[in-house]
């Protein structure tokens, strides 16, 4: 076994896209890890969603060994956390199980939002950070513009900061040199009770659920019979390995060591992230710090577009569900979409990437409603409820008042932007913080209502600033507001899945566009539809479809019936996408278009 | 068992128009004699399986079946004699252009044994002419209506509406020009963009902008009102005629009565043993050319077509006649009543919407129906 004087663990910190996966591969190819013909691009990002959207979902470990030019060989453990705020809690114990981290900024592009967030959650950690510049190579790379910033901004000194191109390879070993020279070593006994900390798991078609860890105290071995200190549960040790990226199995993980175990455990929900594994036999006195639950903030209803695929979505669900414990799902009926269910997630990334891997992984063909939030709902008879989903919404004479979380926002955007960044947010009922300049560019914070975010803000934030601006967010409490049930009305019957909670002053100005919208996507047919929304019983907007006035073949003669026919019959594929509604049919995409009123 | 109508395709034009999405070939040069050849080979096969029927109707159609030589047509019919009876009042019908040099031959193709001509006139205007790629002016349209009057007891013209630009004022006089001219049959088409058609091209390409919905149906009402005003309802959505000029060919594949397909890319639905079988050809004149010269046949695809499949078909031809799908055919077709064939509550809505009638007689589109046909099929069948 390595003394801990040989080990260091450390994270990478990342905007995406600043390269932080290629960076990844290069020092595990310095090191050995896999062969030439073993790499692909981003080999730590293994689920097709996380290679093609470039971001990182699960954390995942490696283990390098790295010959350092003192002559001794080093244990490097790299911990490649996800990068995005609907992950904040993985990546606190991401961190938590290293001592330290890499900041890599993309020397043409400069720190953004997201960094910022993850950088001083690991100078919160504790953290040694070591700045590195990638795409030095780049014609459009300003390090010591970048340098500055990183100064300015984060208060790092990046005078010593590495100047890399992880494309080329260019100065790589100056990096891992860097981790054996300014990266403390991990602390820890040996003779202690165990203590580990249980950083993520997932499930493995081959191996059932894998844990990973970061052992603190103790040593932990196969056959050792553990306790899950938050949960309760005892399980017995079966495997204990690391990954080089392969796996590699393991006679012991000691103090300061990451690797991974497996003990017979059915479902990673039983492996909640930031527990503390002990020894049943010998436990540790108290946990390690900082474990909590985690609550889905961001909630919407999934439904199969075909309804003979409801079993094959709940199937899916708890598949997935094997693998993410961290969101929420409970059967739910709705008159216009039929069975389905309403979901919980961190964020609304998260809720991206499940409804896009049910699609993708199961074949499923999905609608989602509106993204809702968490209400707090105080009745008049002094209860209070949690509110998700819209149709729960109680009769306005039982509610004296409605809390709805709020966050805290920090946006990065060049000056030019400045101005419509500002509105946005102003827009969205947001309350300026703070606003100081880093170079060109304008760093804002405010303080926005989650409802007012979930609802396409970030597509606006992203169009307003031509890409530029930055954003990130971490949740900051509830306050009351003054919010509505907007109800669609389709002749007259209300659609329960475009039911929406928004604040007062928004309710027409919505109303009046998703009825406008509606009107766009609903293709005339044999009967006028009328569109309307209301709060209440009170109509604020109202739109028609037109009855169809012509639709018809002119010509249909012996050659022609086959091909009309078979027309039909593919049409009558399309109806499955359609959703009966009284006397109208509304195409799936009018339910989405709950979602989709960005770019009015 | 009902009458055979026959059905064969020439498919050469001398060009390709623009709108048009039928299996026309233009070819530098055609060997004529070769072409004949196979046709009558494989309306010998057509013969053999449908030996003992009575032909009702023959239709001539393309491409430009004009451009064949009298001398074809006259030896595709007296072979049509010797395999079939005809029946007494036997419509023979050929499509022709209203060209000169076309129209020069009608009194030949009249003496060949054809008794309907119909003319692809499409409308009486130069300037809509030229839009429509055709290859005559007015002038030439209206002489050629001349002959056929002089030569044909009964002949069609066909007009295309809805074109750029196009008024209900100015396609009302149309109509009225075009009444005036007319024997007892007209066929007026609404202009679509077809895929794979130059329209289609210079459609994406923004050449041309089409009609909005509304006017097209006022085109429609308008053409409704002015032909039906005039005696020639509409018998069918885009055909219309005095009471028993009807085209007695097309009401056979509207009635889904039985015909037979031949030439490259013809259709046809045959019923054998009670089944009913739809019958396509190779669409490729030389593919057809070829599989005919080596199998006397030149089908591609021949498929037994499903309960589901025939009532559909069925109802979407049935549908847009006037008269509607009759209660005694549809029982014999299907074996189903109309009331249990479709689902009961889509019927409902249909006819308490005005879309639909129901009676003793059978299902019929009521006006507002036929004009709106796709939707309601699509309620009614999909």
């Amino acid at each position: 076994m390595t003394d801990l004087k040989h080990i260091r663990n450390f994270a990478i910190i990342a905007h995406i896209d600043h390269g932080k996966s290629t960076l990844a591969d290069r020092l595990i190819q310095f090191c050995g890890g896999l062969s030439e013909r073993e790499m692909k691009e981003q080999v730590l990002d293994s689920m097709d969603i996380e290679r093609e959207r470039g971001i990182t979902i699960k954390a995942q470990t490696v283990r390098l060994s790295y010959p350092a030019k003192d002559g001794d060989s080093y244990e490097l453990n790299l911990m490649d956390t996800p990068g995005h705020v609907d992950f904040a809690y993985e990546v606190s114990r991401s961190l938590a199980a290293c001592e330290g981290s890499l900041l890599v900024v993309d020397a043409s592009q400069g720190v953004e939002a997201q960094t910022l967030a993850n950088v001083y959650q690991a100078i919160e950690a504790g953290h040694e950070i070591v700045p590195v510049l990638n795409k030095i190579d780049l014609p459009a790379a300003e390090p010591q513009r970048v340098k500055e910033q990183i100064e300015d901004v984060i208060g790092l000194d990046a005078s010593d900061a590495i100047e890399i191109s992880a494309k080329t390879g260019h100065n790589i070993e100056a990096v891992l040199e860097a981790l054996v020279t300014r990266l403390p070593p991990p602390k820890g006994d040996e003779a202690a009770p165990l203590k580990a900390l249980l950083v993520d798991s997932w499930y493995d078609a081959y191996l059932g659920v894998v844990i990973l860890v970061r052992v603190r105290d103790g040593v932990l071995r196969p056959g050792q019979k553990i306790r899950l200190m938050a949960t309760g549960a005892s399980h017995q040790v079966e495997r204990v390995g690391v990954f080089t990226p392969k796996q590699q199995m393991q006679s012991g993980l000691q103090p300061g060591e990451i690797g991974f175990i497996t003990a017979g455990i059915k479902t990673v929900a039983d492996c909640k992230v930031g527990d503390t594994i002990t020894e049943e036999r010998r436990p540790a006195a108290e946990p390690l710090p900082g474990f909590k639950p985690l609550q889905p903030v961001v909630f919407c209803g999934l439904f199969p577009t075909d309804a003979a695929q409801y079993e094959h979505l709940r199937d899916s669900l708890a598949k997935l569900r094997l693998n993410d414990a961290s969101f929420d799902y409970e059967p739910e009926t709705s008159a216009a979409l039929g069975f389905g269910f309403r979901c919980g997630f961190l964020g609304l990334l998260h809720l991206e990437i499940v409804q896009e891997r049910l699609e993708r992984e199961f074949d499923l063909d999905l609608i989602s409603t509106a993204p809702s939030v968490v209400y707090r709902v105080h009745l008049t008879n002094g209860q209070v409820m949690n509110l998700h989903n819209p149709v729960d919404m109680p009769d306005p004479v039982r509610i004296d008042h409605i809390e709805e979380p709020w966050i805290k926002a920090t946006i990065l955007v060049p000056d030019a932007h400045l101005g419509d960044i500002l509105k946005l947010c102003e827009e969205r009922r947001g309350v300026q913080q703070d606003l100081t300049y880093v170079g060109n560019r304008a760093m804002v914070i405010y303080r926005l209502p989650l409802n007012e975010v979930v609802f396409d803000f970030y597509d606006r934030l992203k169009s307003v600033s031509r890409g530029y601006a930055s954003f990130d967010y971490q949740l900051d409490g509830y306050s009351e507001g003054d919010l509505v049930l907007l109800n669609i009305l389709v002749n007259g019957e209300p659609v329960d899945a475009l039911a929406i909670i928004v604040h007062r002053h928004a309710a027409e100005k919505r109303g009046r566009a998703l009825c406008e919208r509606l009107k766009d996507l609903i293709p005339r047919q044999l009967f006028q539809v009328a569109i309307q929304a209301a709060i209440g019983g009170k109509i604020i907007a109202r739109e028609t479809v037109k009855a169809l006035r012509k639709d018809v073949l002119a010509k249909c003669y012996g050659g022609d019936v086959t091909r009309k026919r078979k027309l039909l019959e593919k049409q009558k594929e399309g109806k499955k996408r359609m959703r009966q509604f009284g006397q109208v049919e509304i195409p799936q995409s009018a339910f989405l278009a709950a979602l989709k009123m960005g770019d009015e | 068992m009902t009458s055979l109508a026959l059905y064969i395709h020439w498919p050469f034009c001398k060009s390709k128009c623009p709108y048009c999405d039928f299996n026309s070939h233009v070819r530098a040069s055609i060997d004529e004699p070769r072409w004949r050849a196979a046709l009558l080979r494989e309306l010998a096969s057509g013969a053999e399986a449908t030996r003992g029927r009575e032909l009702g109707s023959i239709f001539i159609g393309g491409g430009t079946p004009s451009l064949m030589a009298p001398t074809t047509v006259a030896a595709l019919l007296e072979r049509a004699a010797a395999h079939w009876s005809f029946a007494s009042d036997i419509e023979i019908t050929l499509e022709a252009n209203p060209n000169s040099a076309e129209a020069a031959r009608f009194r030949e193709i009249a003496a060949a044994g054809v008794n309907r001509l119909s003319l692809g006139v499409q409308a009486l205007d130069d300037r809509a002419l030229r839009f429509l790629g055709r290859g005559h002016d007015r002038a030439e349209a209206l002489a050629a209506i001349e002959l056929a009057h002089a030569h044909f007891a009964r002949f069609s013209f066909d007009l295309i509406y809805a074109r750029p630009n196009q008024t209900v004022a100015a396609w009302r006089s149309e109509l009225g020009e075009a009444l005036r001219r007319a024997g007892d049959h007209l066929s007026v088409y609404q202009l679509t963009i077809e895929p794979g058609t130059a329209f289609a091209t210079a459609y994406a390409r923004g050449d041309f902008e089409l009609l909005d919905d509304d006017t097209q149906g006022a085109l429609y009402e308008a053409t409704q009102q002015v032909l039906g005003t005039a005696g020639l309802p509409a018998y069918e959505i885009s055909n219309h005629a005095r009471a028993g000029q009807e085209s007695r060919h097309n009401l056979a594949y509207w009635r889904y009565r039985d015909y037979l397909g031949i030439g490259p890319g013809a259709h046809g639905r045959l019923t054998i043993d009670g089944g009913k079988y739809a019958i396509a050809n190779h669409r490729v004149p030389e593919t057809w050319l070829g599989a005919v010269e080596r199998d006397a046949r030149g089908s591609v695809a021949r498929a037994a077509l499903t309960a589901a499949e025939r009532r559909n078909e069925m109802t979407m031809m049935g549908l847009r006649l006037a008269a509607g799908l009759s209660r005694h055919d549809f029982r014999t077709e299907t074996g189903d009543e109309i009331e249990t064939a479709f689902a009961r509550d889509r019927l409902d809505a249909l006819v308490g919407g005005g879309f639909l009638e129901l009676d003793s007689a059978g299902l019929r589109a009521t006006a507002a129906g036929r004009q709106r046909l796709n939707a309601v099929l699509e309620r009614l069948l999909a």
